[in-house]
């Protein structure tokens, strides 16, 4: 394969992850509920989808038992927060660290294990288009996956009816209280996906991308997922720029690792695409750039039902 | 008699430490307007929670043309005919017009279905709405429209209406009335709340009369005086503010000339070559319906909006480029539309609020060190001054109900002895005592000599406590007015966009089509 269509393909391996988590978290997020925790459901995702595909042989098993594992750990968040009314923000760390911790106990026997890497389904005659063909449409089930969850979710959340509701209970939840949508039961819904989404995240790299499972393997995924969200102003087709963007800074400081083509220390290569995360929230918090933050106005508040 | 379209039976509904209803009842017949009226914390907001199915009673029943009901639930509510307007309202700032409806209505309607019975509603009962806007943009007027719409949709037989004109042009109002009578002659029956005694004689069957949580009476409105309501309502007699006689043409203190300024928000309005003079001792009015330049004029007049020093003097001293701290420090100190949020921070105290507001003019931090001990002493000498309800001066903004609270940031400004005092809806949902406390401590002020700018949509207002009066329309102010000469009407015309450049003629023309 010409070596600057695999850079592209890479591009989209490195990109996958994130944007699944972001995708979760803007869910999230536009109901009004801040999860840090992303991380930690990426990593009980990652561990999880590895183990079960591991045991059982195949990856049909595992990654849903991945989302269903990340959707376990958004319950947790969920319960704490929206039903017993404890900080978001604490909460969320908490999660996160409870995941780095959980993941590498349930982890610990696989490490260094071998399972089969998830089979690419290269789509009849699309894929044999050159360039293209490979660039598009020769991939395995979770990246076609993520295009169709980027637009689903876009869809719902601009068409929809219950997409609607979940925007106006992120807005203000007190209005959507006294018109009779319920607040915490939306809630619930939108950070049970946001675990999901994490976890489908995770299993794509412990299945798909590097097929094995190595302790703490998301390396701060999570949170750049958490800083796209804000870099794309709460809106899903923008993640989908941004995890683009993200996944061709990290292939690019891989490559340039490798190649030795910069001048510089190689751990200043990898810092790249946590300085451009820090880049891209300070960009988009100056002046013009504000305005079209759109975050939500109940984000992180707590809401307490009857009064 | 028929029977009635609603009826509550010793409705009861207990707060920890307060009962907010104490057996209420009364009934509601079809195609009746139905008053309910009270002064702010007398328990009617709660009461129609539970009519609205936001609440539920702990005693008593309500019966729904006849049968026994729980409304469980807004839904419920709805489904069963019941629609309402709320006082603050249920709206969403980063949604449409259109997605604001559609949250407040029954089913899922395809979006254009919906667009289009937006416009059509609108247009048959006169309240203009663009259903692809954003509500952040609109006016609190124009946002009071979302909600009148989005209850009109849903045809309903009982429509609870909570302050609903105190926003609108005496025209608005009427035609609002004409609108109110069409579906009451429809046989929708209506629970109108207001504060407006005038209004529910002009408009109402009937009106049942809280205090305290309890019903202390019922009247024909249409028998009763003002006066006489008001009594009942408030339990004392209460003494309008008398305006004394006051020389006009002293020297102005606060000057604005040519001020054009484009807004910063899309759908604001653009300020073009206002000029304004506060003089020494008067109260000045600035009367228009929501969304006409207000919040822009404010913003500049406050300083938070800093424009060329020129074109805004005090005491001849441009002040244009500074703000808000520098100007209070100059004397000129202003009173925010929104309570919670801008004029107060709600989850401070009342202590570190005082201290906000008066940190220069009452020496509250020489040194940048903070002196605790006299910011508490400050708020409660507001506390004491203004008759604020609170828990002492460690209680929270929040704690606070409107009322009080509204009283304490007027007092917290007036009590720094400014040379210039800007105040925005200054009772704007604030119960009649408390407005009356504050219409006395502005009057007062000006007999001290202080220039009062007071900008309102309430025009009683405006016609109880102005000297002179000026209309703002599109980013415009008309010349000044009289008060005293002034009518209503011609105020009202002005209010609607008609200039007087044309004169007389103009107006006798603008009148005609209008009738």
């Amino acid at each position: 394969m010409d070596p600057w269509i695999a850079a592209v393909v890479t591009i989209i391996g490195a990109a996958t992850p994130l944007l699944y988590a972001a995708l979760g978290e803007l869910v999230a997020e536009r109901s009004g509920v801040l999860n840090l925790g992303v991380e930690g459901m990426m990593l009980v995702g990652a561990v999880t989808g590895f183990a079960v595909t591991a045991t059982t042989g195949t990856a049909w098993l595992g990654i849903p038992a991945a989302a269903l594992a990340g959707t376990l750990m958004a319950l947790l968040f969920a319960v704490l927060t929206l039903t017993l009314l404890a900080n978001q923000v604490a909460t969320g760390l908490a999660l996160t660290i409870f995941g780095i911790g959980l993941s590498a106990l349930i982890g610990s026997g696989f490490v260094g294990r071998p399972v089969p890497q998830l089979p690419t389904l290269p789509i009849p005659i699309l894929s044999a288009i050159p360039v293209l063909g490979p660039i598009l449409f020769d991939h395995d089930v979770l990246i076609y996956l993520s295009f169709v969850m980027t637009a689903l979710v876009a869809w719902f959340l601009a068409r929809s009816r219950a997409g609607l509701v979940l925007r106006a209970v992120g807005e203000n939840d007190e209005a959507a209280h006294g018109l009779g949508h319920g607040v915490v039961k939306v809630r619930y819904a939108a950070v049970l996906f946001g675990g999901l989404m994490a976890g489908l995240g995770g299993a794509f790299l412990s299945v798909s991308y590097t097929p094995m499972w190595i302790e703490q393997m998301t390396a701060g995924r999570g949170w750049i997922a958490l800083a796209l969200v804000v870099f794309a102003a709460w809106r899903p087709w923008r993640v989908l720029v941004g995890a683009y963007l993200f996944g061709g800074v990290t292939i690019f400081q891989l490559q340039a690792q490798g190649l030795g083509l910069l001048p510089v220390p190689s751990q200043v290569l990898s810092m790249l695409p946590y300085l451009a995360t820090i880049l891209v929230l300070v960009v988009s918090s100056l002046g013009p750039w504000r305005r079209r933050l759109n975050a939500p106005a109940c984000l992180g508040r707590p809401f307490r039902a009857t009064r | 008699m028929d029977t009635p379209r609603l009826e509550l039976d010793g409705i009861t509904k207990r707060f920890p430490g307060v009962v907010a209803n104490d057996g209420v009842s009364f009934k509601v017949a079809p195609g009746e307007i139905h008053a309910l009226l009270g002064e702010n914390g007398a328990g009617k907001s709660t009461l129609v929670k539970m009519i609205y199915g936001v609440l539920q009673p702990d005693a008593g029943r309500i019966r729904w043309e006849g049968k026994g009901v729980r409304v469980l639930s807004p839904h419920f509510a709805r489904r069963l005919g019941i629609g309402m307007v709320f006082q603050h309202f249920s709206l969403f700032e980063a949604l449409s017009v259109e997605e604001n409806v559609a949250l407040g209505l029954e089913g899922d309607i395809p979006r254009r279905e919906l667009g289009e019975r937006i416009r059509e509603v609108s247009r048959d009962y006169g309240l203009p709405l663009d259903p692809k806007r954003h509500v952040h943009s609109l006016s609190v007027g124009e946002r009071q429209r979302i909600e009148i719409v989005r209850c009109l949709l849903q045809n309903p037989r009982l429509l609870i209406m909570d302050e609903p004109t105190s926003v609108l042009t005496p025209q608005e109002v009427e035609r609002l009335f004409l609108t109110l009578r069409q579906l009451a002659g429809e046989g929708c029956s209506i629970l109108y709340i207001s504060h407006k005694l005038h209004e529910l004689k002009a408009l109402c069957h009937a009106a049942t009369v809280l205090r305290g949580g309890r019903v202390v009476g019922t009247c024909d409105p249409a028998r009763e005086t003002a006066a006489s309501m008001a009594n009942l309502m408030v339990g004392t007699d209460l003494a309008a503010p008398a305006r004394p006689e006051r020389r006009l043409a002293r020297k102005p203190v606060l000057e604005v000339e040519g001020l054009s300024l484009r807004s910063d928000d899309p759908f604001g309005t653009h300020l073009a070559d206002v000029r304004l003079e506060v003089r020494q001792g008067e109260v000045l009015g600035i009367a228009g319906v929501a969304g006409n330049g207000q919040a822009e004029l404010l913003a500049v007049l406050a300083g938070e909006r800093p424009v060329d020093a020129n074109t805004i003097r005090l005491d001849g001293k441009p002040i244009g480029r500074m703000g808000t701290r520098e100007r209070r420090r100059l004397g000129l100190c202003y009173i925010p539309e929104e309570r919670n949020g801008h004029a107060a921070v709600p989850d401070l105290s009342l202590a570190d609020n005082a201290l906000l507001s008066a940190i220069d003019r009452k020496g509250l931090a020489p040194r940048g060190l903070l002196k605790g001990g006299a910011a508490k002493r400050y708020a409660e000498e507001v506390i004491r001054d203004f008759g604020v309800k609170a828990n002492g001066t460690a209680a929270l903004a929040s704690s606070l109900s409107g009322g009080n609270l509204q009283k304490f940031v007027c007092g917290r400004e007036i009590l720094q002895a400014p040379r210039v005092l800007v105040a925005a809806q200054p009772t704007w949902g604030v119960d009649a005592g408390a407005a009356v406390t504050i219409h006395k401590a502005l009057l007062r002020l000006a007999e001290e000599g202080v220039a009062v700018l007071v900008l309102s949509q309430d025009l009683d207002e405006l016609l109880a406590l102005t000297d002179r009066l000026v209309v703002i329309n599109g980013g415009r102010l008309s010349r000044p007015l009289v008060t005293a000469e002034a009518t209503t009407e011609e105020i009202g015309l002005l209010m609607g966009g008609l200039h007087d450049t044309t004169g007389a003629g103009g107006t006798a023309g603008r009148a005609a089509d209008a009738a």
